[in-house]
C-alpha cells in the first residue's frame, strides 16, 4: 500500500519539478540558477527513483549467476547510491564542511545522518533503499519551495513598499531628457508630467495639480498644489505639469527616507524574534541528544531489564526520524516574515514603524496619552462664537479685525480670516495697544476697543462673562458694550472618533496634556470622551506627568504618548513608544518618534494599534502551529507512529503554512 | 563605524548563525542581520579597518553556513 502512495507522489513530484520548470523557468525573474538547478536534480532522481521502483529486487538477484554472489545485490545498491548522491551530494557536503567546522547541529548533519543511517539500514538488511532517497529528496523540495516563497514574498512586500521614483525629468537644450534621481543636484528644476512621481524634494516654480499623497499617508483625498508650495517626493501628480525645483538631494529626500526607515525597521529585532532565535539554538542541540537517547537507551533497557529482544533497527529508525524533526526553520523564518509583512502593510497606510520592537511594544499599549494641540486639535485657531453682540455678527467681527489688523498676534489672523475680505487701513487710525489687555483703536471715527476682562475693568464697561472655554474677546464701541467673541482652537474632525476607536480597540486610559487653561481643557476633554486631563503644562511638566504616569502603570501594560513632533521630543523618547503625527516631511518628528503618522488623522493611532495586534496575533499562532506540529511529530515519532516521510511534510508543510500565514500581515486596509 | 552590506543567504536560521558568527569577530562592536532585506549591518570598534575585520567576518560565516555570501 505505501509503496503505491509512494510511487503516486512520486510521480507527482515529477509533472510538478518539469511543469514548474517549464513556467516557472521560461520567466525571466522566476527562478535563479541556483533554483533551477536544483529543480533539474529534482526531477532526474524522482524519474530514476520511480524507475527503480519498477524493478524488484529479485530481478538483480538474477545478475548473481552471470558475476559472482551477491553482486546483484551490490549493483541495487549502486543504483540506488547514485541517485542519492545526485540528489543529496550538496547536503552531504555541507554536512562534512559543518564537521570540519564544529558546527556540528545544523540542519544538513541531520538530514545526512538521518538519511545515511537509512541507506545504511536498507544495506544490512538488502531492503528498501527507497525511504533514505525519498526522505532527501522530499526535504530538498521542501527546501527548493522555502526558498522560492521566502523570495518570492520577500520582493513582493519590497516592491509594494517600493514607492521609489525611476526617474526625474530634466530640461536640457530644450530636450526633456530623463536621468537618475541620484544625479539630480540641489537647485535644479525638473519637470514632472502628470501621472508620474515626484521624484526630489522641492518648490513649485510654475504650474499646479492635485497630488495623490496615497503612497506616503495612506489618504486617499487628493491635495491641491500650485506654484509657491512645498512638495514633497513619493506623491503622484495627477492633473497637472508642474515644474519644481529641488531643494534636497534624491538621498535626503522624503521617499528615501522613508523606504530607509521601512526597511531598516525588521533589522530591530523584537522580543518575540529573540526568544525565537533563542529557542532554536537550544531546540536542535536538544532534539538531536534526545535523538541519541532514543536509540540507545530503550534497546538496552529491553535487553536488560525486560528480557525483550534489543530491536535496535526500530530504534535507531525512530531517533532518525527525531533527527528529520529537529530543524527549526519554520520558527526562525515566519516570525521575520510576519514583522516584515507586518511593517509594510503598515507603511502603505501610511503609518511608518520603526522597528519590529516598536510594532510588538505597540500591540501591548494599554495607556494612550496625548498632547493636545496637534493630535486632537489642528493647533490652528478660529472664531467659534458670537455672544451678546449688540450689532451685526459680521459687523462685530470686521470691526475687530480691524481693530486687531496690527497685530501679530495668531488671535489677530484668526480675525481676519473669519473676516474674510481685505483689511482696509486707510479706515483705522490711532491704534493703542494695551500690552496684556488688548487694544483701542479709532474705526470709520467709532471708539473701538477689543481685548480680555482686563481691558472691560479698565476702561469700566461693564461686560458678560462667557460660558464656552477659549479665548474671549471682548469688544466695545464707543464706550459701549458690543459682545465678545470666542476663539478656539478647533477640535479635528475625526477626534471623537478616534477616542472611541482606541476604546474599542481596548485602550483602558486616555489622558490627554495640554498648556491650556483649566477649562479649555476640560471642555475639550468631555467633548472627545478622554478619561484624564491635566492643563496647563509646560513642556518640562508634559515629562514629568508622563514619568508619573509610567510608574502608576502596572508593568506589563505600556504607555503610547501622541505627539505632533514640534517641541515634544524628550516626551516623545520619554514613553514606552512616541507616535508623531501629521508628519509629512517634518525631519525632526521622525528622528524622535518610534512610530510616525504620515497624515495627521487622529484615526489612525486606532489603526496603528490594530495593525500591531494583528501581526503579533500571526506571530503567535505562527510560533505555537510550528511549536505544536513539532512536538505532535516528536512524540509520534517517539512512540513509533510517525515515521519519516510524515516527519519531513511536518517540517516542510509547516513552514510553508507559517510563511502563508505571516503573508497575512500586508493586508491591513480594512481594520 | 557602521556599515550595511549585502548578503545572500537561503534560510532564516542561517541567518542567525551567521549574525552570531560576525558578533563574535574581532573588531565588530554589533552586527545585526536583516534576513527579510539581505542585509547585514556592522558596527566597528575604533581603530579597526572595516575591510580586514570584514574578511575575517565573511570566513566566520562561511563557516557556519558554507552557502551564505556578503557582497564586500
Amino acid at each position: 500500500m505505501q509503496e503505491v502512495v509512494i510511487n503516486i507522489l512520486l510521480s507527482a513530484v515529477i509533472i510538478m519539478a518539469a511543469s514548474l520548470l517549464i513556467v516557472i523557468g521560461c520567466r525571466k525573474d522566476g527562478m535563479t540558477k541556483k533554483q533551477r538547478i536544483m529543480m533539474i536534480r529534482i526531477l532526474i532522481s524522482a524519474g530514476i527513483l520511480l524507475a527503480l521502483q519498477f524493478i524488484p529486487a529479485e530481478l538483480f538477484d538474477t545478475i548473481d549467476r552471470y558475476l559472482f554472489p551477491s553482486a546483484g545485490r551490490w549493483i541495487r545498491f549502486a543504483c540506488y547510491l547514485m541517485d542519492y548522491l545526485l540528489i543529496g551530494c550538496d547536503i552531504l557536503r555541507k554536512a562534512a564542511k559543518g564537521i570540519k567546522n564544529r558546527q556540528v547541529f545544523d540542519e544538513s548533519f541531520l538530514m545526512a545522518v538521518a538519511t545515511i543511517g537509512a541507506m545504511a539500514l536498507a544495506i544490512y538488511e538488502n531492503g528498501e533503499y527507497l525511504e533514505a532517497i525519498a526522505v532527501m529528496l522530499f526535504y530538498q523540495i521542501g527546501e527548493w519551495f522555502q526558498v522560492y516563497a521566502v523570495g518570492k514574498s520577500r520582493r513582493n512586500i519590497s516592491n509594494l513598499m517600493d514607492i521609489r521614483p525611476d526617474y526625474a525629468n530634466i530640461e536640457r537644450n530644450g530636450k526633456l531628457v530623463q536621468v537618475d534621481p541620484e544625479e539630480v543636484k540641489i537647485g535644479s528644476q525638473i519637470l514632472v508630467q502628470p501621472g508620474e512621481k515626484v521624484p526630489i524634494d522641492g518648490m513649485i516654480v510654475w504650474g499646479s495639480s492635485s497630488l495623490n499623497t496615497s503612497a506616503l499617508t495612506g489618504e486617499s483625498l487628493p491635495r491641491e498644489v500650485e506654484a509657491g508650495d512645498e512638495v514633497i517626493s513619493g506623491c503622484i501628480s495627477m492633473t497637472g505639469v508642474l515644474k519644481i525645483q529641488t531643494t534636497k538631494e534624491f538621498g535626503e529626500s522624503t521617499v528615501s527616507r522613508i523606504l530607509d526607515l521601512v526597511e531598516n525597521a525588521s533589522s530591530r529585532k523584537s522580543k518575540s524574534e529573540d526568544f525565537i532565535s533563542k529557542f532554536a539554538k537550544i531546540y536542535t542541540p536538544a532534539v538531536c541528544y534526545c535523538a541519541m537517547a532514543l536509540a540507545f537507551f530503550p534497546p538496552i533497557a529491553r535487553m536488560l531489564f525486560m528480557g525483550l529482544p534489543a530491536n535496535p533497527g526500530v530504534w535507531i529508525y525512530r531517533a532518525l526520524t527525531f533527527l528529520v524533526i529537529s530543524c527549526p526553520c519554520a520558527l526562525v523564518i515566519s516570525i521575520p516574515l510576519s514583522f516584515f509583512a507586518g511593517i509594510g502593510g503598515a507603511s502603505k497606510e501610511g503609518v511608518l514603524v520603526k522597528g519590529s520592537n516598536y510594532l510588538e511594544i505597540l500591540s501591548q499599549t494599554k495607556y494612550v496619552v496625548f498632547d493636545k494641540t496637534g493630535t486632537m486639535t489642528m493647533g490652528v485657531f478660529e472664531v467659534n462664537g458670537i455672544h451678546h453682540s449688540a450689532i451685526e455678527k459680521e459687523k462685530l467681527i470686521e470691526y475687530a479685525a480691524l481693530a486687531e489688523s496690527a497685530s501679530s498676534h495668531p488671535i489677530s489672523k484668526s480675525l481676519q480670516q473669519a473676516y474674510g475680505k481685505e483689511i482696509d487701513r486707510t479706515r483705522i487710525s490711532d491704534i493703542k495697544e494695551i500690552s496684556g489687555n488688548g487694544v483701542v483703536a479709532k474705526v470709520d471715527g467709532m471708539e473701538v476697543a477689543a481685548g480680555n476682562d482686563k481691558l472691560m475693568k479698565r476702561l469700566n464697561i461693564p461686560y458678560q462673562d462667557c460660558h464656552q472655554a477659549g479665548t474671549i474677546i471682548h469688544m466695545a464701541i464707543d464706550g459701549k458694550y458690543a459682545g465678545h467673541i470666542v476663539i478656539s482652537d478647533k477640535i479635528k474632525p475625526h477626534a471623537k472618533a478616534a477616542v472611541a476607536k482606541l476604546k474599542k480597540a481596548g485602550i483602558e486610559t486616555i489622558i490627554m496634556l495640554t498648556g491650556d487653561g483649566a477649562k479649555v481643557a476640560n471642555q475639550v476633554a468631555a467633548s472627545l470622551g478622554i478619561d484624564e486631563v491635566y492643563s496647563q503644562l509646560l513642556p518640562a511638566d508634559k515629562v514629568e506627568k508622563v514619568e508619573e504616569l509610567l510608574q502608576k502603570k502596572p508593568g506589563r501594560a505600556k504607555l503610547a504618548f501622541v505627539g505632533d513632533g514640534i517641541n515634544d521630543a524628550p516626551v516623545l523618547s520619554r514613553a514606552d513608544i512616541g507616535i508623531a503625527m501629521g508628519a509629512m516631511g517634518s525631519d525632526a518628528a521622525i528622528e524622535a518618534a518610534d512610530i510616525v503618522l504620515m497624515d495627521d488623522d487622529p484615526l489612525k493611532i486606532a489603526k496603528a494599534i490594530k495593525i500591531s495586534r494583528k501581526c503579533l496575533g500571526i506571530v503567535y499562532q505562527n510560533i505555537v502551529l510550528a511549536l505544536a506540529v513539532k512536538f505532535a511529530c516528536l512524540a509520534l515519532g517517539a512512540v513509533g507512529i510517525a515515521n519519516m516521510y510524515l516527519a519531513i511534510f511536518a517540517d516542510v508543510g509547516v513552514m510553508i503554512l507559517a510563511v502563508l500565514n505571516g503573508i497575512r500581515c500586508l493586508f491591513v486596509k480594512k481594520l | 563605524m557602521k556599515q550595511t552590506y549585502k548578503i545572500e543567504v537561503d534560510c532564516a536560521n542561517c541567518a542567525n548563525l551567521m549574525e552570531d558568527a560576525a558578533r563574535k569577530t574581532a573588531g565588530v562592536q554589533s552586527a545585526t542581520v536583516n534576513f527579510m532585506t539581505q542585509k547585514m549591518i556592522v558596527e566597528f570598534n575604533d581603530g579597526h579597518e572595516p575591510k580586514e575585520v570584514m574578511k575575517h567576518v565573511l570566513d566566520a560565516c562561511k563557516k557556519v553556513e558554507p552557502d551564505c555570501e556578503i557582497f564586500l
